[in-house]
C-alpha cells in the first residue's frame, strides 16, 4: 500500500526506530491511513508528546508514538509546528479515543490546541491557572509569579473544582446534593480566583 | 506567713492547681496523639515504617491512626506538596478539632527539598502551621520517632491559662494567606544548591 500522496515529508530512522515527518494539514489523513490499512495496522496509540528545542529557529514538534499490536511494530509520527503559526493540529482521539488526556496534558503544558478534541482542557494544572504553559522554553523555571502570589492563588482554588461532574461521579446524584454545592460544581472549573483586596 | 493550722502528717504536696490541671490534660494529649497521615511521596514510605510492627509508633501512645481528619490531632505532612495540593491540605488541617498539631515530614515538605519549581509548595509552613520539622530525604524511622517525642515535649509544655503558651486555632487573613506575602517570598527563596539558578532561568 502506497501512503497518501504528499503526506509523508520525511522519514529516518534513529536508533533502529523509524520516524515518519508527516505535514499538519494532513495529519488525520495519514493516521487514518495507519490505523486502518491492512499491513499497517497501528491500533495502538501508546503517547502524544511534544518537544521544543532551545534552537528558536526548530519548529516545534508533536510526537505520536504509534504500536501495531499485531504487527508487533513500533512508529514514531512527527508533525512541526513553526513557533510563529499558530500552533495547533488536528485532534487524533477520532480515531484513538486514549489521546483524550495525552492531547490535554500537550495542550497544558506547551499550548498546542488539538482542533476536534471533545474536551480539551488542562489537565495537570488547574483550571484557574494563569502563568502559562510549563514546559515552554520561555517558562521560567520557578513559574512568572511570585511566591507569595502563587500560594495566595492556590488557597484561593476550589478543590472541587478541578473535576468535571462526570468525574466526581456525582453527576445522577445532581439533584441531591446542597444548593451551595451544586452550584460551586456547576462554576466548576471555569471559576476565578479572586483578586486581593485593596490596601 | 500566717499558719493556717497543724500539718500532722508530711505526706503532702503544694502545687498551683493550674499546674495540675495542665499536667493532667498535657499528659492525656501528648500521651494519645491520633495521627492523620497526609502522605504525598517517598517519606509516607518510611512513614509506614515508623507505623509498622519494627518501630511501631503506637509505642508513644500513636496507636490508632485517623484516615479522616475529624478524630485527628497531629497531621503528618509526608512529602512533597504541589500547589494543586494545598487547599486541601488547608482545608484537612480546618477539619481536624482543636488542638491540633502539624509536623512537617522530610526535606520537601519542610521547604520544597529538591523541587525548586514552578509547582511545588516551599515549606508547608506557608500552608498551615507547622510543630516539628523533621529533615531527611526521606527521614528514616527513627527520625520520625524523635520527631514526635519532641513534639510530645512541646506538647507538654503549653498550658490552658497562659495565653502565650496555649494553642489557638490560626485561621487564614481576609487575602486567604497565613502569612505575609513578604514573608511567604522569603522563606521561599532559593538556599543551597538551587541558588545558581536564576527566577528566569
Amino acid at each position: 500500500m502506497i501512503p497518501p500522496p504528499g503526506a509523508l515529508r520525511e522519514a529516518v530512522a534513529r536508533d533502529g526506530e523509524p520516524i515518519v515527518y508527516v505535514a499538519r494539514e494532513r495529519l488525520l489523513e495519514t493516521m487514518k491511513w495507519l490505523k486502518e490499512t491492512p499491513g499497517q495496522e497501528f491500533d495502538y496509540l501508546v503517547d502524544v508528546t511534544a518537544v521544543e528545542f532551545r534552537d528558536k529557529e526548530r519548529p516545534l514538534e508533536v510526537v505520536y508514538f504509534l504500536r501495531s499490536l499485531k504487527r508487533k511494530a513500533d512508529l514514531r509520527v512527527k508533525v512541526e509546528l513553526q513557533p510563529s503559526d499558530e500552533l495547533s493540529v488536528d485532534s487524533v482521539w477520532g480515531l484513538w479515543h486514549g489521546a483524550d488526556w495525552l492531547e490535554r496534558e500537550v495542550f497544558d503544558m506547551f499550548g498546542i490546541t488539538f482542533k476536534g478534541h471533545p474536551d480539551l482542557r488542562r489537565i495537570l494544572m488547574w483550571e484557574t491557572y494563569a502563568e502559562g504553559n510549563p514546559l515552554r522554553k520561555n517558562f521560567p523555571l520557578r513559574g512568572r509569579f511570585s511566591r507569595a502570589e502563587q500560594v495566595r492563588q492556590a488557597l484561593n482554588a476550589n478543590p472541587e473544582a478541578h473535576y468535571s461532574m462526570e468525574e466526581l461521579s456525582i453527576a445522577e446524584a445532581s439533584d441531591d446534593l446542597p444548593e451551595d454545592m451544586r452550584e460551586r460544581l456547576k462554576r466548576g472549573e471555569r471559576g476565578v480566583i479572586p483578586e486581593p483586596p485593596n490596601p | 506567713m500566717k499558719r493556717v493550722g497543724e500539718v500532722k502528717s508530711s505526706n503532702y504536696l503544694v502545687a498551683k492547681f493550674e499546674d495540675l490541671v495542665d499536667w493532667a490534660v498535657n499528659s492525656s494529649r501528648a500521651n494519645s496523639l491520633w495521627p492523620m497521615p497526609f502522605g504525598t511521596a517517598c517519606c509516607a514510605i518510611e512513614f509506614m515504617a515508623t507505623a509498622a510492627s519494627r518501630y511501631d509508633f503506637a509505642r508513644f501512645g500513636m496507636e490508632r491512626q485517623a484516615f479522616s481528619p475529624r478524630q485527628a490531632d497531629v497531621l503528618i505532612c509526608a512529602g512533597r506538596l504541589p500547589f494543586k495540593l494545598a487547599p486541601v491540605i488547608r482545608r484537612i488541617y480546618d477539619q481536624m478539632p482543636q488542638p491540633k498539631w502539624v509536623i512537617s515530614m522530610g526535606a520537601c515538605a519542610s521547604t520544597g527539598g529538591v523541587f525548586d519549581n514552578y509547582a511545588m509548595v516551599q515549606g508547608i509552613d506557608t500552608i498551615v502551621p507547622v510543630d516539628v520539622y523533621v529533615p531527611g530525604c526521606p527521614p528514616r524511622p527513627e527520625g520520625l520517632l524523635y520527631g514526635i517525642l519532641l513534639l510530645h515535649k512541646k506538647i507538654k509544655g503549653e498550658s490552658l491559662f497562659d495565653a502565650v503558651k496555649r494553642r489557638e486555632e490560626q485561621p487564614l487573613d481576609e487575602k486567604g494567606l497565613r502569612l505575609a506575602p513578604e514573608t511567604i517570598d522569603e522563606i521561599s527563596e532559593p538556599f543551597g544548591n538551587s541558588v545558581h539558578q536564576f527566577r528566569s532561568a
